[in-house]
């Protein structure tokens, strides 16, 4: 009996760990977590997820980094509602004559929080850090545009750094630098409102990697804590010096991995603020929520269908066979039924939050209207081999309106429609980027400033990288590079317009949708508003009780 | 038996190498380039591309790659993640004691109300009990595991307002009650089916009428020879079980939003982070082979006949 005596042994010890397990799961019953909140000092809570990567503005990438970065730093300028820019943390940001060379006069006053100066040292020396290849900074492209990235950041691969720091930057005084661009720039300030362009104290440089887990900013909120996959809290920055001071105690940043069950907390009193509901809940949510406790607004975002030239040159037309395709696209009976009011119907190539943005700028090439579609569909020669093919990532909600789509055309046009689903987001660029597209793929562009530049020249100029669709037409490019040359940013601005008429004629892409930010809040909370870029604004928000 | 147990102990190591290695080499060979993916749609940047493939070992064969990470395994290492930079121990150490806790939970309720259930019905076969526990068996059994996950959070939770409908503080174990209901739902509706025919199949069985003829009370026969006997294929399930708790609970986990082993998988999976991966499938393939060996021990205490040289 000796082996049965051991093996009792075992189960004793599975015996064991099952009571302690039962003891221990009374305690919990009771523990019932009672939220105490003082006025004004309340804590908002909203949700969220695991950032991607390390908290530092020059890494971050992605929207739940962005929410804590956001909060924690405050940017040089920021973007209204109609894409204009003002001053953040900025006094003024200044440009020569000719835009090469960029003036920046910092407010005076302002501090980290950890007490120390924000000076024009804390900027130029975090962009030089950032800049660096070594230091393998994910938005290092972005300081591209100053002279003497290419020392610190060569494009060949393998090469080292034959600097450490940019000639371009330079510091004139305490609160004052400037930067030299390698081309002038008359939008650089749109650029200056990214992320990226913030300040980082002295202590950074001790140890990057501590940093990443706990960063130190100059914004309206300080860090607090990062639970990973938990919460992420931010508390109330008092020595804030900047207009935008907080209007609560906090934030709390919630992590969950479906919007389904942030809504399901929403509603249960355990979340404040969500700042988009799952397509389960978009058919309820205003209603669920009230009126005045929901948004469903456009943000600077877009989706496209976008067809790859190298199967479309072979149709006499394409650009008057995509306009056909285009009015053939119930676009309002699509956002309203299929996405539930998640999207608002497109009439432009850029969304209208975008500075620059002009109505109806397609004329009527987005209307539906299917006798004109079928015209000119049969008149531009017709679709390659009858047959649209629709590349799309399936890790996403696409599967829906693509179908939609399709059957929309096929409908109209009597042609062949079918989507093609490819695993996820990387292969589905993957792709793209080796020319394998069988005849058109979904285009999704969202602002990184809210300029209309931003949405046609990274798009649709014959050498920009995202031109998947390999468009390639010298009349729009001459009008970006005319746009680019301009002395001043309404000439900017002017040109690109005028690009956008014309890309109406030559159709590389056929915009779908904007956009829409579908949030809503709890009793809790007030003067919940949603910016342009659909996030809310987190300093004016108010907690009541 | 000490032999035994350390004869199974040697055998786990080409299992452990040989499923690493498979899995080490599946997420190769998945599309997708996970460096790449950094940039989304923008231009990516390929020497910072190139800078951060080297750092990360990602430019060696694939042989000296795996032989690396079986050499950083042995030394607790269990590499970084691309994105975050974080020690994937570090990350699985996160994600563990919401997935043990629920985990422990499920499984007693499972065995407890399982096997309780079983035996009921068992012992009562042919009655209105027997009838009773076959359909909420049946119910339980058809109903997949979202739809009971959601009408817990649905009615208890928000409805009656008993409990949080979705958990705070994966820390907190009346938090876990409900998902642990859920996700003990189906086990614990096929180990009261397994429980009851064996029981039944027993019950006629010669030693149970020795035992009833030397005099032992119903009770005594029942608890230690009828039970005893019939607990076999139960426990096997139960063995299997309890690994499939610790990695299968994505949809539960989702549900109720518990940050747990099953939804590192998943998201680890979505962004080709190949260290997280293999890290967590080792470690379960670890769980897996010290339970298929506690089941097989388990077997001699149950069943005397059985024995381990």
């Amino acid at each position: 009996m000796r082996g049965a005596r051991s093996a009792k042994w075992v189960a004793g010890a599975i015996a064991v760990a099952l009571a302690a397990s039962a003891c221990g799961g009374d305690d919990g019953d009771d523990g019932e977590d009672g939220a105490s909140e003082g006025s004004g000092e309340g804590i908002v809570r909203i949700d969220g997820g695991e950032p991607q990567n390390a908290l530092i503005p020059t890494n971050t990438n992605e929207q739940f980094g962005a929410l804590v970065i956001q909060n924690v730093f405050s940017k040089l300028v920021d973007f209204a509602d109609d894409g204009s820019t003002f001053t953040v943390a900025a006094e003024s940001v200044e440009a020569n004559e000719d835009n090469s060379l960029w003036t920046i006069t910092l407010k005076d006053g302002w501090t980290f929080h950890d007490g120390t100066p924000v000076t024009a040292e804390s900027y130029v020396n975090a962009w030089n850090w950032a800049a660096n290849i070594q230091n393998e900074q994910n938005n290092a492209f972005w300081f591209a545009d100053i002279v003497g990235y290419e020392d610190v950041h060569p494009e060949e691969e393998g090469a080292e750094p034959t600097a450490e720091t940019m000639s371009g930057l330079a510091v004139v005084d305490d609160l004052t630098f400037t930067i030299e661009l390698t081309t002038p720039v008359s939008y650089y300030d749109y650029k200056l409102g990214y992320d990226a362009f913030t300040p980082l104290p002295e202590s950074f440089y001790d140890d990057p990697e501590a940093f990443g887990e706990s960063p130190v900013g100059n914004g309206p909120y300080e860090f607090v804590s990062w639970e990973h996959e938990e919460t992420i809290e931010l508390a109330r920055y008092e020595d804030y010096q900047g207009d935008n001071a907080a209007q609560n105690g906090g934030i709390q940043i919630q992590a969950y991995d479906s919007l389904e069950t942030a809504y399901t907390d929403l509603q249960s009193g355990n979340l404040d603020i969500i700042r988009q509901v799952a397509p389960r809940d978009l058919p309820l949510y205003r209603q669920d929520l009230g009126e005045d406790r929901s948004v469903a607004q456009p943000y600077n975002g877009i989706q496209t269908i976008t067809p790859v030239w190298y199967e479309w040159d072979a149709t006499d037309n394409p650009a008057q066979v995509l306009q056909g395709v285009s009015m053939a696209i119930d676009r309002e009976t699509i956002t309203q039924t299929v996405l539930n009011g998640s999207r608002f119907p497109a009439d432009s190539y850029l969304p209208p939050g975008v500075y620059g943005y002009q109505e109806n700028a397609d004329g009527t090439i987005t209307d539906f209207n299917p006798e004109e579609a079928q015209r000119l569909v049969e008149e531009g020669g017709g679709v390659p081999d009858d047959r649209l093919v629709i590349q799309y990532n399936a890790d996403a909600d696409h599967q829906e309106w693509v179908e939609a789509v399709c059957n929309s055309v096929i409908e109209v046009l009597d042609i062949e429609c079918v989507g093609d689903p490819l695993v996820d987001f990387a292969t589905d660029l993957e792709a793209r980027e080796a020319g394998e597209v069988q005849s058109m793929y979904r285009g999704g562009w969202f602002a990184d400033y809210p300029l209309n530049v931003n949405f046609l020249k990274e798009l649709y100029a014959s050498y920009a990288h995202s031109n998947y669709g390999q468009f390639d037409s010298p009349e729009v490019d001459a009008l970006f590079a005319e746009g680019d040359a301009a002395a001043d940013l309404d000439a900017t601005v002017a040109a690109y317009q005028e690009a956008e008429q014309l890309l109406f004629e030559q159709m590389p892409s056929i915009p779908l949708w904007f956009n829409a930010v579908n949030g809503g809040w709890g009793p809790n909370v007030d003067n919940v508003v949603f910016n342009s870029a659909g996030q809310p604004i987190l300093t004016d928000v108010t907690v009541s009780e | 038996m000490g032999r035994y147990v350390a004869r199974r102990l040697l055998q786990m190591i080409p299992v452990f190498i040989g499923s690493t290695f498979i899995i080490f080499m599946m997420m190769y060979a998945l599309p997708g380039d996970p460096i790449r993916a950094l940039w989304g749609e923008r231009a990516p940047d390929h020497a910072q591309m190139a800078a951060m493939r080297e750092e990360l070992g990602l430019n060696d064969h694939i042989l000296k790659q795996y032989w690396d990470y079986l050499l950083g395994l042995l030394q607790g290492d269990f590499g970084t993640q691309i994105r975050s930079r974080r020690e994937v121990t570090e990350v699985i150490g996160d994600a563990l004691p919401a997935t043990l806790r629920l985990t422990v939970m499920a499984f007693s309720i499972i065995v407890v109300v399982g096997i309780g259930l079983g035996l009921v019905a068992g012992l009562r076969a042919g009655r209105k009990t027997d009838t009773a526990i076959l359909f909420v068996t049946l119910l339980l059994i058809s109903l997949p595991v979202f739809v009971i996950g959601y009408l817990y959070q649905t009615y208890p939770g928000q409805q009656w307002g008993w409990i949080t409908p979705v958990v705070q503080d994966s820390e907190n174990w009346g938090d876990l009650l409900l998902p642990a209901l859920a996700l003990a739902s189906l086990s614990l509706a096929y180990v009261a089916r397994l429980t009851r025919s064996s029981i039944v199949e027993n019950r006629r069985a010669d030693y149970m009428r020795t035992a009833k003829a030397k005099g032992l009370t119903r009770t005594r026969a029942v608890r230690v020879h009828l039970l005893r006997n019939s607990l076999i294929p139960v426990v096997t399930f139960l063995g299997v079980n309890l690994g499939e708790l610790m990695t299968g609970a994505i949809v539960t986990e989702g549900i109720f939003n518990i940050h747990g082993i099953g939804r590192l998988v998943y998201s680890a999976l979505n962004e080709r982070e190949g260290a997280t991966v293999v890290g967590v499938v080792s470690f379960v393939i670890v769980v897996y082979l010290v339970v298929a060996l506690i089941v097989d021990l388990l077997y001699a205490v149950l069943d005397p006949r059985i024995r381990y040289a």
